[in-house]
């Protein structure tokens, strides 16, 4: 994968450090992080996103000619760092009262999950998919969604060598599944591959990263902070857990509008069986998992919640984010200079 | 154990060709979670193959993709 495209200062100083350009400029990174201006949010930020992404890849497949050792560069995960905690604090103060509410709720931790998954308020994205998506609307979809689902499951596995006992044996189970269940044709991340070229789209890791808004980038910026940081385990399973409990039922209405629009159907199989896995992924992941897990530590009951909220307010964003875009009749991505490409 | 199941499901039969364990847990309010099943037969005796570690099998009979769970339960008015 090449390098992206900056869009700002942030994502500037990360780029053309890595592609050797500049020397990386570790304090005045830090210093512009620290002092964003009032009107930059930090949960969707085009610049901001861009460099934590940036950031971030350097620990799945890196890119293309950038050293490998700058995985661990102490001045860039500062950088990180800095970029992170303001990322955090900020996704802390948006799900406070959702998860404040939780924890007040009466029931188990899988029923105040299930609860939780149905008390964020927010245009039905999935629905509008279905009903009314013109075909140009759904493959802007399948574009958004290809960030993620190239490296589908990637996030949560972080996680594995930091919990034990019964939630892990439940985690490693969900990800042999995700993970094909031993067929690399069926992997998750290579059918949602196969899907892309079936709508005529390019499957390359990471081939949309330029086109694609930062709100979107947050989103899976908010996967790699919670999977990354050990600290955060159990957000990160809260996340997965909610990401898994709103899936089936969503996919099953994507499928449905690829065979209204008349689309390949090789491209619906990957819903059809995110419909059938993700119900059974969704009683694992929060009953096996989060419950479980909340059992060994009950200190981790506020991160379980916190992370599922972090899933659910960032699904928000996206569909009011993508359903305003269209209703203004514009594109939810963004134009791509041919000339700043080459 | 579930509470108020809808209709009452019509047993899913889990079926195994070897000597393994078969392991299955409902889920209050929602599917049958079965492992070590090599196939599981639905109402008219069809067998379906399980193809992942553990399968989700529907309990309240109202999903689209039977014997399989599609998630439809939770749409239903629990009651």
């Amino acid at each position: 994968m090449q390098l992206p495209l900056e869009r700002g200062p942030l994502s500037a100083g990360v780029i053309d450090a890595l592609s050797g350009r500049a020397d990386l400029d570790g304090d005045r990174l830090v210093a512009l992080v620290h002092d964003l201006p009032e009107h930059v949010d930090p949960t969707t930020d085009d610049d901001f996103h861009v460099a934590l992404w940036v950031a971030y890849e350097l620990h799945y497949l890196g890119f293309e000619d950038v050293a490998e050792s700058w995985e661990w560069d102490p001045e860039l995960i500062r950088v990180r760092r800095e970029l992170e905690s303001v990322f955090e604090a900020e996704l802390r103060r948006r799900t406070a009262d959702q998860v404040r509410r939780a924890l007040e709720a009466d029931g188990d931790v899988a029923s105040r999950l299930f609860d939780l998954t149905e008390a964020f308020d927010g245009p039905s994205l999935a629905r509008f998919i279905q009903r009314e998506a013109t075909r140009e609307q759904f493959l802007e979809f399948m574009v958004h969604r290809s960030i993620y689902h190239l490296k589908e499951s990637d996030p949560a596995s972080w996680v594995i060598p930091r919990i034990t006992g019964k939630p892990k044996a439940a985690l490693v189970e969900l990800q042999y599944d995700e993970y094909g269940a031993g067929r690399p044709d069926r992997l998750h991340a290579t059918m949602f591959g196969d899907a892309l070229e079936a709508c005529g789209l390019d499957r390359e890791y990471g081939g949309y990263i330029d086109q694609v808004p930062g709100y979107t980038l947050a989103s899976n910026n908010a996967m790699s902070l919670l999977g990354l940081n050990r600290r955060l385990r159990a957000a990160a399973m809260g996340h997965l857990g909610a990401f898994e409990a709103t899936s089936s039922l969503p996919c099953r209405r994507f499928a449905g509008a690829i065979r209204r629009l008349g689309l390949d159907e090789k491209a619906a199989e990957y819903f059809d069986e995110h419909v059938e896995a993700d119900a059974v992924h969704e009683q694992l992941a929060l009953r096996d998992i989060c419950a479980a897990l909340v059992d060994q530590e009950p200190t981790l009951l506020t991160d379980v919640f916190f992370g599922a909220a972090v899933c659910l307010s960032r699904d928000v964003v996206t569909a009011e984010q993508m359903l305003s875009a269209w209703q203004r009749g514009e594109s939810t991505l963004r134009a791509v200079d041919a000339e700043a490409v080459a | 154990m579930r509470s108020a199941p809808q209709p009452v499901p019509r047993a899913p039969e889990p079926v195994v060709a070897g000597t393994r364990e078969i392991e299955v847990t409902p889920c209050p309010n929602g599917p049958l979670l079965v492992r070590g099943a090599d196939a599981v037969r639905d109402a008219d005796g069809r067998a379906h193959q399980v193809t992942r570690p553990v399968v989700a099998v529907c309990a309240c009979d109202k999903s689209q993709r039977l014997p399989w769970c599609d998630g439809t339960h939770k749409v239903i008015p629990r009651k």
